[in-house]
Order: structure tokens, then C-alpha cells, then sequence
């Protein structure tokens, strides 16, 4: 993976702090071209500051990366020139309408009259806006307004597209389309750096993740190496009496504590294999705790969070 | 291998997507090139939110018709002879007010996320601030146009004619471009636009209403009488009436250019540094 090459973004030792606060705590990246790449961490772990680094609009106080071979520090223009960001608030202009966004944006990438106005047109068709082209960005709704903020990104074609918390504050649908839309986009070859607070996404989209927390990247693979990390298998458990009495009797089955979910009704151990996944169901029997469903499975992401972390992944940590 | 190798895989039977052809970038245009798309930003601005004008004038006009038929005859024995002195006063009050919608403006920018945009791209770093210059020059010219136009029909007479308004109108254009930059300093230092227009205000009222721009300063106490004689505003208002009057003198051209001068000496390498620290 790492070979230099084919990498489209190279960063080693990235630092960033504020005052006394460390956002970003030295944290190597190597992002293959062509590659949906998630940075997954809860709020405030350093990801929009390390995604502003690489994207020229932070300078870093340590280390160098490279962007599709150049320099961050030495030519951060050069940089400008092969990236597009399109960060977690809308940069869009709201009293403008989405045709008028983008042809300002294509003047200032150089295009001119005519060629400006079809660049605008064929972005707003490819994005589903042509009939809202026509008004102001205010009247948008969440999804439109996202759709037309990653088209401003793509007035030019980058090599690297920033995308931070694509998806934050949509409704499912809006989401889902969001998705497709990034897929497509790594399809024709752009390589895409995102962050995220929810482990579906990174899950969904990304072909390997980066895990931070308080400025370290603290693991790093693709979803299901990150899985893997928790053990080879997990046995979820949903018992229908006593959740307590049934968690202690996994655990001294299996050795470590069980891990339950978001809601509560499930129980996840870690078991290395079929016999003991069985014993640890007849040891629940025996006891006379009734188990409505189970089954083996790889870890979730949040699962893996949690291992990682020692905290639940979607708790937000100032 | 992994996800990854599936999910590329799935490229060759994904339905094409021929919607998202890669562009190339054009040539790279002129650092006045990306200023004038700034400067047209603006104009649109001025297109879809036309109530922003309504913002601008309305209190000038208010105060032009208060001071001109309530006060005036008391202040200068007719109307018609305190419009002829007024009038040029309160476009400079009009200018130095409009000046903080600039501040705002970019404060609403950069809380937006807009300005991120903008930085990430190769353009000329400084062309955003280009477009807000041209944005205020407009509303400069607009306002002052609108109050300039009301006062004719009220029966005030620039006696220099059409040269003595131009060079009145640039006097004007300096002054908003100096004293724009006081608030694009506030507007990259606060966080809020509604914070910028309180504390512009707050900065902006006492030099404008300790100044020549309503009434003769003889008649003030001595210590304010003092104050509004080395006033900039009143410097600024002394030289805008020479020049609608045809009376004006090159010391009162360089008094009035003075403050605005220093202004921008002194801020816009603050405002620079603020901007790309930001």
C-alpha cells in the first residue's frame, strides 16, 4: 500500500494545536489514489483540523505531506491546484442562487463567459439541480444544498476531494443519495479523503479508515481489518430476561466483559469459535436465562470503537 | 484482498458515469480577472437583495428631512440655506455608516464557511477582499446617488457643478475605503456580523456626531469645540463642501485624505496578516 507511488496524499508527523490544546498530535497518512479514505474519530478529535492542514487552509506547526507529489509547505498553490474542499458548513453563497454560485466559481477557475455558464449548467444537471438552478441557495433544502456544494467542488475535476462530514444533519434519503454520489465520484477516479462521526458511513464507503481520538490516530486498516482487531468472531446475544445476570454469565464464559448495545436489548462477547459460541449459549440455558436471538457475526465498527477507544463511538467528547 | 478490491471491482459494471467527465482546469486567469468575478459577486448581491439599499439610505434620508425642515430653520435662519449646508455632511455620515456593512459582510462570509472556499482554490489570495472593495464603492456610489438626488430635488445646488460632485463623489469612495478597513478588522476579529455592527457603531457614533457634519462647532462648549476641530470626519466633511462649493483648498484636500491615508496604512497589513492567519 505504501509504496510512494500511487499515493495520492503522503503526510507524516502532522501537529496542529491551539494554545494549550494539541487538536492534531502528530499523525501519519497514507492515502492510495483512486481510494474513498474515512478519517472516523467522534467531535473533536482532530478531524477537521487535520483535513484543513492538508487542505491548505491550516498550517501545520509540525510535519510535511505530500498531494499528489506536491509539497504542502513549499508550494501550498501547487496544492490549491489539485484539491477541492468542501467543508462541514455549507460555503455556498445563500443570497446567490446555485447557477450563480457556480459560474462565479468557474470564473475564478479561469473559464470564461459561455464556457462558464455551460460548466455551471452541466454540474447542476449532474447533480439533479437544473430546475432549482434558478434560485437563491437559501431556499434549498439540507440535501439539495450539499448536492450543490460538493458540484462547487467539482467545477475542475481534483485529483484529491475533501469532503468533511459529508452527510452531518441530512435525513436518510438525502444521505443515501449523498453516498451514491461519492461512489460515482471515486469511480472516475478522484480520490476522496472524508471524515466522519458515524461508523455506517466509513463503513459503507471508505476502503480503509483511519480511527483518531484526541489527535492520535489510534488505528488504521480497511473496515474489516478494523473488525478483525476485536477478535475473530462475535457472538450477539439478545436475552429476554435478566440482561445483568445474563452479561456475567458471558463473561465468565468467555473471560472479558460483554459489550452492550446502543439500545441496550443486545449482548456481544468476543468468541473464537462455534464451540464457544455454543458453550457460552448453553451456559445461558443452564441458568435458566432465556435468549430470545442470537448470532455470530464479525464486530460492528462501533464495536470496534469501543474496543478501541474504551468509550462508546458515538459519545461527544469536547 | 479487502472491501476495497471488491468495491473497485464493481467499476466496469457501474453504469458509467459519463456525468462526471473529468474537466480539465483552463489556463490560469489574471489576479484582475479573479478580483473583477468578486467584484461582480457583489453586483448580483445587489440584484437579489435589493432591500439592502433600503438598509442604506433610509436613515440618511430620514435625518436629511429631520435636520432640513425641523431643525434647519432654526439652526441656519431657512431650510434651503442649512440643506446647502448639510447635505454634503450627511453623505459622509452615509459613507462612514455604509462602512460597516463591509465588515459584516465578510464576517458573515467567514462564518459561513465561505471564505474556506475561496482560500482553497488558485486564485490570488487577496481577490476577495478586491470583490468587497467593489462591492462598497457601489454602495457608496448608489447611496450617496439616491441622498445626492433627494437634496437637488429639495433645492440644494452644488455650486462647483458636475466636476465639483465627481471629485466629491472620489473624496467620498477614498474615505469609505479607508475607514472599510477598521471594520473588516473587527469583522475578522469577532465572531458574529451582529457584533461587528455594535461595536462599529459604538466606535463610529461620538466621531460622527462630535463633528461639523449638523452644526457650526462656534457655538459648542470649548473642550467639544476643540475635539470637532481635529476631528477627520469634520476634516473630510470641511473638504467634501469645498468641492461641491467650488471653495475648496489643497490643505483641506490633504487634511480630509489624511485619516483615511493612515487608516489604510496602519489596518490593511493587519487585516492581511488576521486574514491569513485565519
Amino acid at each position: 500500500m505504501a509504496d510512494g507511488q500511487h499515493l495520492a496524499i503522503r503526510a507524516r508527523g502532522m501537529v496542529k494545536r491551539f494554545g494549550d490544546l494539541t487538536a492534531v498530535a502528530g499523525i501519519d497518512l497514507d492515502v492510495p489514489a483512486g481510494m474513498i479514505f474515512a478519517i472516523l474519530g467522534p467531535n473533536g478529535a482532530g478531524k477537521t483540523t487535520l483535513l484543513r492542514m492538508l487542505a491548505t487552509l491550516l498550517r501545520p506547526d509540525a510535519g510535511e505531506a505530500a498531494l499528489i507529489g506536491r509539497d504542502l509547505r513549499a508550494d501550498p498553490d501547487g496544492v490549491r491546484e489539485v484539491i477541492s474542499m468542501t467543508g462541514q458548513f455549507a460555503s455556498l453563497d445563500e443570497d446567490l442562487t446555485g447557477r450563480e454560485n457556480l459560474v462565479l466559481l468557474a470564473r475564478l477557475w479561469g473559464f470564461r463567459g459561455a464556457a462558464a455558464r455551460g460548466r455551471a449548467v452541466a454540474l447542476l444537471s449532474a447533480f439533479d439541480l437544473a430546475e432549482a438552478g434558478g434560485r437563491q441557495v437559501k431556499a434549498y433544502s439540507g440535501g439539495m444544498r450539499r448536492r450543490l456544494d460538493i458540484a462547487a467542488s467539482l467545477i475542475v475535476t481534483p485529483g484529491i476531494l475533501f469532503l468533511d462530514e459529508p452527510t452531518t444533519g441530512l435525513d436518510p434519503t438525502a444521505r443515501a443519495g449523498v453516498w451514491s454520489l461519492i461512489k460515482g465520484l471515486a469511480q472516475s477516479g478522484v480520490t476522496i479523503l472524508l471524515t466522519t462521526q458515524y461508523l455506517e458511513e466509513a463503513d459503507q464507503l471508505a476502503g480503509r479508515i483511519a480511527v483518531i481520538d484526541h489527535g492520535r490516530k489510534i488505528a488504521e486498516g480497511t473496515s474489516r481489518e478494523l473488525k478483525a482487531q476485536t477478535g475473530s468472531g462475535m457472538l450477539h446475544v439478545s436475552p429476554l430476561g435478566d440482561h445483568d445476570r445474563a452479561a456475567l454469565v458471558l463473561e465468565r464464559v468467555v473471560g472479558v466483559p460483554a459489550h452492550r448495545s446502543a439500545e441496550g436489548g443486545d449482548l456481544s462477547v468476543p468468541v473464537a469459535d462455534a464451540a464457544r459460541a455454543t458453550a457460552a449459549i448453553s451456559a445461558l440455558v443452564a441458568e435458566g436465562i432465556e435468549v430470545g436471538d442470537f448470532r455470530m457475526g464479525q464486530p460492528s465498527l462501533d464495536e470496534v470503537f469501543f474496543a478501541l477507544t474504551g468509550g462508546p463511538g458515538r459519545e461527544d467528547r469536547p | 484482498m479487502n472491501d476495497m478490491a471488491l468495491d473497485r471491482a464493481g467499476v466496469t459494471v457501474a453504469p458509467a458515469p459519463g456525468r462526471l467527465a473529468r474537466v480539465e482546469r483552463p489556463p490560469r486567469p489574471s489576479a484582475l480577472s479573479n478580483a473583477l468575478v468578486f467584484g461582480w459577486r457583489a453586483v448580483l448581491k445587489f440584484r437579489h437583495v435589493p432591500e439592502q439599499l433600503f438598509d442604506l439610505v433610509m436613515t440618511p434620508i430620514m435625518f436629511t428631512l429631520l435636520f432640513t425642515f425641523v431643525f434647519g430653520g432654526a439652526l441656519a435662519g431657512s431650510p434651503r440655506e442649512y440643506l446647502q449646508f448639510f447635505l454634503p455632511g450627511i453623505l459622509v455620515q452615509t459613507v462612514i455608516f455604509n462602512s460597516v456593512y463591509s465588515g459584516v459582510g465578510l464576517c458573515t462570509d467567514l462564518q459561513k464557511g465561505l471564505f474556506d472556499r475561496f482560500r482553497s482554490l488558485p486564485i490570488w489570495s487577496l481577490a476577495p477582499f478586491a470583490g468587497l472593495m467593489v462591492g462598497d464603492i457601489l454602495r457608496h456610489a448608489i447611496a450617496g446617488g439616491i441622498i445626492l438626488g433627494i437634496g437637488l430635488l429639495l433645492g440644494y445646488r452644488p455650486e462647483a457643478g458636475v466636476p465639483g460632485v465627481v471629485a466629491g463623489f472620489l473624496l467620498l469612495f477614498v474615505v469609505g475605503f479607508g475607514v472599510g478597513w477598521v471594520f473588516m478588522t473587527i469583522g475578522l476579529l469577532v465572531s458574529t456580523p451582529m457584533t461587528v455592527m455594535t461595536f462599529g457603531f459604538t466606535f463610529i457614533f461620538p466621531l460622527v456626531f462630535a463633528s461639523n457634519i449638523s452644526v457650526n462647532p462656534e457655538t459648542m462648549p470649548g473642550w467639544l469645540e476643540a475635539f470637532v476641530n481635529v476631528n477627520p470626519v469634520s476634516h473630510i466633511t470641511t473638504a467634501l463642501r469645498g468641492l461641491f462649493g467650488g471653495t475648496v483648498t489643497a490643505g483641506q484636500v490633504g487634511l480630509a485624505l489624511l485619516a483615511p491615508a493612515a487608516l489604510t496604512l496602519l489596518l490593511a497589513p493587519v487585516v492581511l496578516a488576521l486574514y491569513r492567519r485565519k
